[in-house]
């Protein structure tokens, strides 16, 4: 079933030689959850594939975000899929891989350029087989509005907990801005710019996630209750109401200069820099005490893989090597700011905030969302269950240790750590 | 009203089927030519998934190959705590629901419907309409337009609250646990209300002139005329209407994945049967699909609303007294 190294340089002699006479002939239809880049990909990334590949169209088709996973599924067993997938980190894409209907490629050229780290989103747990090229990573940690922290008197955005929650007092007691601009209902706000945005700080990055994975430790360890006890600090700093705000109403909510930060993601970048009528700023996430080492979580986000059934297996190859090579990184990281490229060689960003974002890379370690390798394998979901857990404890419906009591004895019911 | 009775009456025998004028051997073609198509396209699109929806319930995946388990499955999710709680949570909204808008959306409905058939009131095809109208819109629409009414941040309930001093009362319903399942079904029975107000309307309509007039010679007037009268005459109706909310309840899915999602937040406080087989046929976020689970969740449900039906068909139906007009 694998294709071995010498196939793939045959088909690609092969692809060279046939090149005049499949000239216009593929075109490549890409499955994406990212509806909104549609614009840029017509614009910016397309173009510069196509410019240096002739005989190859692609077309970008995405779905809803929500609806992907279903979709695609449904596409993929229905044999209606397109030729090139655009692949969830972990299980999701995992599963397509078992079932045949995504390929390796360890043997695209270019996949060299990422590390293991880099490919681990994609490949089988052993490590050993990738079956999607990394695209993009995203970080995480807060944005704020420049203004809001000259109106309080905030001379320096916070660098620890403490001076974190002493800004947001300052901010509250000045009453011009809500100071966190955030709701519970969507729930996985919370979970993913809350719970997984200032924890890698309480429990170490990597070190603490694997050893969650190993076994070694529980949820309900001090490290992986800490997050939960600073969430539940939240709730009085956040918008009246908040338990119906919605992530979009969070959005404007900041972007409309009414809230002062904003616990955010790198995606928003593109969109806040558009709307956003006043100066931005970025801060990592405030570690617990002076001096401490920081993590952010740099979270693998998209992946090209190539579907198993495609008619076009050798343009959709020559699009994988491109989305290996560094000028895939240059043309995606510079057109949507706020998605980085996994090379290891990084691609220039120019966008200042994104610029101020990627520095988060350089001064703290990396780590990924916790829930996601492995530990959402089974029922109940861990990442699922987290969502709920952290909308629950800033709404005050649970105390953290309850949450942590609670998700641990969940990830028991399955989950058995390997020896 | 008429016609729905002659539907639920039992229909007497009609001469013609005990003739047997027909000469046996005459094969009668045209019924079953007649009959095929409304029976083929019924077997396609409504025995056909529902039998595979069942024989899916029975498999289970294992290493991507479908595995005979038998009623083990429903085993799991009645007694499996993992899955047991979500559906007796689930199961207990969804009655709450029913019981929600039985209580409120079919006596709102009546009083509508009296209300509409007054003789001598003003503007009728006006109110008629406005009565009808969010039935006639998409639930899209409906959700989102509550949503946008009861936020908190760009609503116009809190500034109406707070423009008669009550801006104190105002709170998130749609995003706390003890009122989001309450506010679900109160925008439910505002869509809704008016399916049973036509009905009953149209029951009302039916009534013939003379009774009233008998009546009224016998001074039986306003809301006398009403309880003794009228109500008795439209309680078939009623009936009708009680089982289509039923079957509507407890396929609920719509408004609340548009609301508060497929997590049916805040803290499953709105999951109902409907959201709980979503979640678990076509996944959740990281969750995967489980077509098996699913399709026994939606058997489990198809096997609810048979139990319900047929409750009302043999101990209600059965026993109702009917009019002839």
């Amino acid at each position: 079933m694998r294709m071995t190294k010498a196939a793939w340089v045959l088909s690609g002699a092969a692809l060279v030689m046939a090149a005049p006479a499949l000239a216009a002939d593929a075109t490549l239809t890409i499955e994406s959850w990212r509806n909104d880049d549609l614009p840029t990909w017509q614009e910016k990334i397309i173009p510069a594939f196509e410019k240096g590949h002739p005989g190859i169209k692609l077309n970008f088709q995405p779905t809803a975000p929500k609806e992907y996973n279903a979709a695609l599924n449904s596409k993929l067993d229905a044999g209606t899929a397109g030729d090139i997938i655009a692949c969830r980190p972990f299980d999701a894409s995992l599963e397509l891989f078992k079932k045949g209907q995504l390929t390796s490629v360890n043997a695209v050229p270019g996949m060299d350029h990422f590390t293991a780290v880099a490919r681990a989103g994609w490949s089988t747990d052993d490590g050993q087989t990738a079956y999607c090229v990394p695209a993009a990573a995203v970080l995480h940690g807060f944005i704020y509005n420049q203004d809001a922290f000259a109106k309080a008197g905030i001379q320096q955005p916070p660098k620890t907990s403490d001076e974190f929650f002493g800004d947001l007092e300052k901010l509250k007691k000045d009453g011009t801005y809500v100071p966190l601009a955030m709701g519970t209902p969507d729930q996985w706000e919370a979970a993913t710019m809350g719970y997984q945005n200032i924890g890698p700080n309480h429990w170490h990055g990597e070190d603490g996630r694997k050893a969650l994975i190993a076994g070694q430790s529980k949820l309900t360890d001090p490290a992986w209750v800490a997050p939960f006890r600073e969430l539940a600090k939240w709730g009085p700093y956040l918008g009246d109401g908040y338990q119906a705000q919605s992530y979009p109403d969070s959005q404007n909510l900041f972007t409309l200069g009414r809230a002062a930060i904003y616990p955010a993601g790198s995606w928003e970048i593109a969109q806040f820099a558009a709307q956003a009528q006043f100066k931005l700023g970025v801060f990592p996430p405030p570690v617990p005490k002076a001096g401490d080492p920081c993590y952010v979580s740099d979270h693998p986000d998209i992946a090209f893989g190539m579907n198993a059934k495609t008619k076009n297996a050798e343009a959709a190859k020559t699009f994988l090597a491109w989305v290996a090579s560094p000028d895939f990184a240059r043309v995606y990281s510079d057109s949507l700011p706020g998605f980085y490229s996994m090379q290891t060689q990084s691609a220039p960003v120019t966008d200042p905030l994104a610029q101020q974002f990627l520095a988060f890379r350089t001064a703290c370690k990396s780590t990924m969302r916790s829930t996601y390798q492995m530990l959402s394998r089974g029922t109940p979901n861990l990442e699922n269950e987290v969502w709920v857990a952290s909308a629950n404890v800033i709404n005050g419906t649970e105390t953290p240790e309850q949450a942590a009591q609670k998700l641990q004895k969940g990830l028991d019911s399955w989950y058995k750590p390997a020896k | 009203m008429d016609q729905i009775d002659k539907l639920a009456a039992d229909v007497p025998l009609l001469p013609a089927a005990t003739r047997d004028a027909a000469p046996a051997r005459t094969r009668r073609w045209h019924i079953a030519v007649f009959l095929a198509p409304a029976l083929l396209v019924y077997t396609a699109l409504m025995i056909v998934p529902l039998a595979d929806t069942l024989r899916l319930s029975l498999f289970r995946s294992v290493e991507h190959a479908p595995v005979f388990v038998g009623l083990d499955n429903f085993r799991v999710l009645l007694t499996d705590p993992r899955w047991s709680l979500h559906f007796w949570a689930a199961f207990r909204h969804n009655l709450y629901f029913f019981a929600f808008h039985i209580l409120l959306q079919n006596p709102v409905g009546i009083a509508l419907a009296a209300l509409l058939s007054l003789p001598r009131l003003r503007g009728q095809a006006f109110y008629r309409t406005a009565f009808f109208l969010p039935t006639m819109l998409s639930f899209v629409i409906v959700g989102f337009t509550w949503k946008l009414i009861l936020s908190p941040l760009w609503g116009v309930a809190p500034a109406l609250l707070g423009s008669v001093g009550l801006r104190g009362w105002f709170h998130p319903w749609l995003g706390q646990e003890a009122t989001a399942l309450t506010t679900l079904a109160l925008i439910s029975v505002w869509q809704y209300v008016g399916i049973p107000m036509m009905l009953i309307y149209a029951a009302m309509l039916a009534i013939p002139g003379e009774l009233i007039e008998a009546a009224e010679l016998d001074g039986i007037t306003g809301f006398a005329q009403f309880r003794k009268i009228k109500l008795p005459l439209i309680w078939p109706t009623v009936g009708i209407c009680s089982i289509l909310t039923f079957v509507g309840n407890f396929n609920a899915f719509d408004l609340i994945y548009t609301i508060n999602g497929a997590n049916a937040g805040p803290n499953f406080a709105t999951d109902l049967l409907g959201t709980f087989l979503f979640r678990t046929f076509f996944g959740n976020q990281l969750q995967l699909g489980d077509p098996n689970m699913g399709a026994t969740i939606a058997t489990m449900m198809f096997l609810i609303i048979l139990a319900g039906v047929a409750a009302y068909l043999f101990g209600i139906q059965t026993r109702m007294r009917r009019y002839a007009l």
